[in-house]
C-alpha cells in the first residue's frame, strides 16, 4: 500500500477524456515521476490530487484517507504540499514572512485569530523559518521583498515554504519549466539535497528527461489520459511504448 | 511602548500630540483676520475629523490589508447610528451604552453581510456590498419607518422612556453626556486675538480614536495582519499552504464593520440623531476616497485622508463669490472679475471639483497617497541634509 493511491480515476471536460482509468501508487520515501507528452493529463491528475478538480469517478487515497471532496487547505493540512509551475509566493511580503506563514499554518491549523500578538515576538516561528532559509541558503535575503527575487530564487523560496511544513508528500508541477540549464541543475541539486536530508515522498510532473532521469526512482508514463507503463528509470528508457508515445507514432 | 516597536511608538505619540493639541493646531489664524475662515478648530468639525478618522482606519483594515474593496461600509455606520439613538431613547442619555450597542449591532450586521459577500472576490464582492448598503438605505427610508423614522430621521423626543435616565429636564431633552459631563460643554481660552475651544465631545471622540488607532497598529503588526496581507498578495498560495482564507477575510470584514459602527455611535453621541442618508452610496464612496487619498495599507494614511476631505468639505465650501472679490480687490476691475470667474467653479459649492482634481492627481502621481508624498519629501530632505553637512541627523518619518 503506497502513501498515495489513485484508483480508476476518470475526468472528462466536455467531450474530452482528460483522464481515463488512471491507477497510480506512490510508495513512501520514493521520488515518483509522472511524464508524458503535452496534453497527456499530467496537470489534470495533479489538480485532482490537491482538490482543485474533483474526478468524475474513482478514488484518491492519501495515507489511508480519501482526499476527494476536501478543500485545498484541508488537503494541505493532511500533509500534501504543492510546488507550482510558476512559483506561487507572496510577492508583497518579505522572504522571511513568506516562510513564516506556512509555519503558522503548521502550528495553528487552518485558522487562528492572533490579532493582538506581534509577529516578530513569535520566537519559535521565526526560528523555524530562519532555519529553513539557512537550509536553502537564502538567509541573507530574509528581508528582501519576495516579488523582487530572481526566478530561481522564487522557486527556491517556494520549495522552502513547502518544506518547512514537513509534508509527507511533496508534489512538484514542472519545477524546472522555463529555466536555463544552470538553474535546472541547481534545482536538481536542491531536490537531491532535500531528499537526502529528510524522509520525504515526492511526486514530480516533468517534461525535461534530464531532470526525470536524475531524480526519479519510479516513473509512470501517461499518454492521452491513461498510464502507459510504470517502471524504474532504466527500464523506461528503452521501453518501446514510451518511445512510441513521445515520437508520436500511431498505435495502429 | 505598549508592545509597539520604536517606529510605531513614535507614530502613535505623534498622533496623540496632534489630536490632543488639535484645538491649537487647527486654529492658527487670529479671530477677525481675513484668514480666520480657514480655521478648523471648532468642535463640530474637529469631532468630524476624528470620527471619520475612525471610520477610515477601520475601512483600511479591510481594504488596505486584504485588498477587498467594500462599497457598502456606510451601511454599518448607519446601522450603528440607529442603534445608538435607540439606546438613548430607551435607556439613558449616557453615551457609553449607545456607543457599545452601535459597535455590537454593526458587528452583527457585518457578519451577515460579510458572510454572503465574501463568497465572491474582486469586483463582484464590491458590487455585493454596494447592493447590501443600498438595500439598507432603501429599507431605512421606507419599509423600516417604525424603526428608522424614514425621511425625517430618527430623533429624540420628550416622551421617550429613558428607563435609566430622565425623559426631560426642564421641558427639554437632556443632553448626551458621559456620567453627567455634557458632550456639548466647552471651555474657551482666549489668548490675544486667538480663541481656542476645548470641547468635551471632541476629547471623548479623540480618546476613542486613539484607542482605535492603537488597536489598528497591533492588528497590522500581528500574525493575523500578516495573513491578511498574504490574502491580498496571493490567495491561492495561502489556500495551498493549509490556511482557510475565509475566516480571515470575514474577521477583517467584521472588525472594520465594528469600526464603522463605532464611528456611527460617536456621531450619535455628539449629535443624537440618525438619518438614512448616512447609509447612501456616496457616504460609502467617501470613505474609499479618504483611504486611497491618504494611502491605503498605511497606518496614518486613512486619518490624513479623512481630515483632508472633511476640511475641504467644510472650509472650501464656505468660500463664496464676495470673499473672492475681497481677495482679488487689489487687482484692476476687469482682471479681478476675470480671475473670480475662473476660480469660482472650484470653491463654494464647487469644492467637489477641487477635491476630484486633487484625488486624480494623487492617484496618478502618488499611488501611495498622501503618505507616499510625505515619504518622498522626507527622503528629499534627508538626501539634501546628507549632501550638506550633517549625516544621520535624521528627520523622523511618521509616515507608515
Amino acid at each position: 500500500m503506497g502513501l498515495l493511491e489513485v484508483k480508476n480515476v476518470n475526468k472528462r471536460f466536455g467531450g474530452l477524456q482528460a483522464l481515463g482509468d488512471v491507477n497510480l501508487s506512490v510508495a513512501e520515501n520514493t521520488v515518483h515521476a509522472i511524464i508524458g507528452p503535452n496534453g497527456a493529463g499530467k496537470s489534470t491528475l495533479l489538480n485532482c490530487l490537491v482538490g482543485k478538480l474533483i474526478p468524475d469517478t474513482g478514488s484518491v487515497m492519501f495515507d489511508g484517507q480519501s482526499v476527494l471532496g476536501r478543500k485545498p487547505h484541508e488537503i494541505n493540512q493532511m500533509g500534501i504540499s504543492r510546488v507550482f509551475q510558476t512559483p506561487e509566493i507572496f510577492g508583497d511580503l518579505t522572504v522571511l514572512e513568506n516562510v513564516m506563514i506556512p509555519c503558522f499554518a503548521r502550528r495553528d491549523g487552518a485558522f487562528k485569530l492572533h490579532a493582538f500578538e506581534t509577529v516578530m515576538n513569535e520566537a519559535e516561528i521565526v526560528d523555524m523559518a530562519e532555519a529553513m532559509l539557512t537550509d536553502v541558503r537564502m538567509i541573507e535575503k530574509r528581508d528582501v521583498h519576495a516579488g523582487s527575487l530572481s526566478r530561481g530564487d522564487k522557486r527556491r523560496l517556494e520549495m522552502a515554504m513547502c518544506l518547512v511544513q514537513q509534508p509527507k508528500l511533496l508534489l512538484l508541477d514542472e519545477p524546472t519549466a522555463g529555466m536555463a540549464r544552470a538553474d535546472t541543475n541547481n534545482t536538481i541539486d536542491l531536490l537531491k539535497e532535500i531528499k537526502a536530508s529528510r524522509p520525504i515522498t515526492m511526486a514530480i510532473i516533468e517534461h525535461d528527461m534530464h531532470v526525470v532521469f536524475s531524480l526519479a526512482e519510479r516513473i509512470t508514463v501517461l499518454a492521452q489520459g491513461t498510464p502507459l507503463v510504470e517502471d524504474t528509470p532504466e527500464n523506461i528508457k528503452g521501453h518501446p511504448k514510451v518511445q512510441e508515445a513521445y515520437l508520436g507514432q500511431s498505435h495502429e | 511602548m505598549l508592545g509597539l516597536n520604536r517606529k510605531d511608538s513614535l507614530l502613535f505619540v505623534v498622533v496623540i500630540c496632534l489630536t490632543m493639541f488639535a484645538p491649537f493646531l487647527l486654529n492658527p489664524f487670529p479671530e477677525g483676520s481675513e484668514l480666520a475662515q480657514f480655521n478648523a478648530g471648532y468642535p463640530d468639525l474637529m469631532q468630524r475629523f476624528v470620527i471619520f478618522g475612525i471610520f477610515a482606519i477601520g475601512f483600511n483594515i479591510l481594504f488596505g490589508l486584504t485588498g477587498y474593496l467594500s462599497f457598502g461600509h456606510a451601511a454599518f455606520l448607519g446601522v450603528g447610528s440607529y442603534a445608538g439613538v435607540w439606546m438613548m431613547k430607551l435607556l439613558t442619555m449616557n453615551v457609553i451604552p449607545a456607543i457599545l450597542i452601535s459597535v455590537v449591532v454593526a458587528g452583527l450586521f457585518s457578519v451577515l453581510v460579510g458572510y454572503i459577500s465574501l463568497r465572491r472576490s474582486g469586483i463582484y464582492f464590491s458590487i455585493l456590498t454596494l447592493a447590501f448598503a443600498q438595500m439598507s438605505f432603501s429599507l431605512a427610508y421606507s419599509v423600516l419607518t417604525p424603526i428608522t423614522n424614514g425621511e425625517t430621521g430618527l430623533q429624540l423626543s420628550l416622551n421617550d422612556p429613558r428607563i435609566l435616565g430622565v425623559s426631560e429636564v426642564d421641558g427639554s431633552i437632556p443632553p448626551a453626556n458621559l456620567f453627567g459631563l455634557s458632550m456639548r460643554d466647552s471651555t474657551e481660552l482666549a489668548m490675544g486675538n486667538w480663541l481656542f475651544t476645548f470641547n468635551v465631545g471632541y476629547y471623548l471622540s479623540a480618546v476613542v480614536m486613539l484607542i482605535a488607532f492603537y488597536v489598528a497598529i497591533r492588528i497590522f503588526r500581528s500574525p493575523f495582519g500578516m495573513m491578511l496581507r498574504a490574502v491580498k498578495s496571493n490567495q491561492q498560495r495561502l489556500n495551498y499552504t493549509g490556511l482557510n482564507t475565509k475566516p480571515y477575510t470575514l474577521a477583517a470584514f467584521v472588525i472594520s464593520g465594528m469600526y464603522a459602527g463605532l464611528a456611527g455611535g460617536l456621531m450619535v453621541a455628539m449629535d443624537p440623531l440618525a438619518g438614512a442618508e448616512r447609509m447612501q452610496w456616496t457616504a460609502s464612496g467617501e470613505v474609499v476616497l479618504m483611504t486611497i487619498l491618504g494611502g491605503a495599507g498605511t497606518l496614518i494614511g486613512p486619518i490624513l485622508g479623512a481630515g483632508f476631505i472633511k476640511y475641504f468639505e467644510n472650509i472650501f465650501s464656505k468660500i463664496n463669490e464676495s470673499i473672492l472679490h475681497q481677495w482679488f480687490a487689489f487687482l484692476p476691475d476687469g482682471l479681478e472679475d476675470a480671475l473670480v470667474f475662473m476660480v469660482y467653479p472650484f470653491i463654494g459649492k464647487g469644492w467637489h471639483l477641487t477635491l476630484g482634481i486633487m484625488f486624480m492627481l494623487v492617484v496618478i502621481f502618488l499611488p501611495g497617497g498622501l503618505v507616499e508624498g510625505g515619504q518622498r519629501l522626507g527622503r528629499l530632505f534627508r538626501r539634501r541634509r546628507k549632501t550638506d553637512t550633517k549625516p544621520g541627523a535624521g528627520a523622523t518619518e511618521p509616515a507608515e
